[in-house]
């Protein structure tokens, strides 16, 4: 019962943070949103029966992801967002529109698929057992090896690319100067 | 467990959904960003949902690996955004609009 409690307590809270957050004018209210967003996701891994998943959400997202985005929007500075004409006519209009169609089309899936209000769910103690941690490094480390060492080379590409996108070139250090978006908007 | 799976995966659709739009009617590339974010995580929901369904633990597997994928996708959009900001100024991508670099 204490589930199902927690859910209704936190599937308000994730939906309200992200709706929020696609709303928000100024680019930190935006990530601190998503941070709240990511704790509730992370109390739904909890729920799933993965504690291992809520740490490493905490860990990984909620942490080391949202404050590289911090860092960055401080360093691009925060400036809210300005209306400005819209490139495609109510590009708004359609994109709720569309937004509700996905919204529709997934429920209906989920209700021909798994059933609105199926259940009896296998017992996941047998599955979990000696530890989440445990259990997950057994399939982790004896199916999934080879993708598991894929994923450093992966690691090591993005720090790479990264590095090199970020570098100033002392040559090229003139900016490109077309008219911004909002100058054309402005006339 | 008391909680059927389909409330779970009704919330992922939910946040998957605000994430497109997100996507859709923002201008700013960071937001943009987030919003792709939030969409990878929408989907993690899913996996891990599943797996409790299936009762093993083989999408939790596959969320670990979406989660390490996702950090890395975040490092090298973000020093992208930060080179497009050097050469126009703007973190708007109604201004990203030259083919040449």
């Amino acid at each position: 019962m204490a589930d199902l409690f927690l859910f209704w307590v936190m599937a308000p809270i994730s939906v309200l943070s992200a709706g929020a957050m696609i709303l928000a004018r100024n680019a930190v209210h935006a990530a601190l949103l998503l941070i709240v967003n990511f704790f509730t996701l992370a109390v739904f891994f909890l729920i799933l029966g993965s504690p291992f998943l809520f740490v490493v959400q905490i860990i990984v997202y909620a942490g080391a992801i949202m404050v590289l985005f911090l860092f960055v929007i401080m360093l691009l500075g925060a400036a809210p967002e300005v209306p400005l004409a819209e490139r495609i006519k109510g590009q708004r209009w359609i994109a709720l529109a569309l937004g509700a169609g996905l919204v529709a089309e997934v429920t209906a899936a989920v209700r021909l698929g798994v059933g609105l209000h199926r259940t009896n769910l296998p017992d996941f103690t047998k599955v979990n057992e000696g530890g989440n941690v445990q259990a997950l490094s057994k399939v982790l480390f004896n199916s999934y090896f080879f993708p598991f060492e894929v994923t450093s080379v992966l690691l090591i590409i993005a720090a790479i690319g990264a590095m090199i996108h970020g570098r100033r070139r002392m040559s090229e250090e003139e900016t490109i100067d077309v008219p911004l978006a909002q100058e054309v908007a402005a006339g | 467990m008391r909680t059927p799976i389909s409330y779970f995966l009704l919330v992922s659709a939910l946040l998957f959904t605000m994430g497109t739009v997100g996507v859709l009617i923002r201008r700013n590339a960071l937001v943009i960003f987030m919003s792709i974010e939030l969409q990878l995580n929408a989907v993690n929901l899913a996996l891990v949902a599943f797996s409790r369904q299936n009762g093993n633990l083989t999408g939790q597997v596959l969320a670990f690996f979406s989660m390490v994928v996702a950090a890395a996708e975040v490092v090298v959009g973000l020093a992208i955004i930060v080179s497009l900001y050097r050469k126009r100024r703007s973190a708007d991508v109604d201004d990203a609009s030259l083919l040449r670099g």
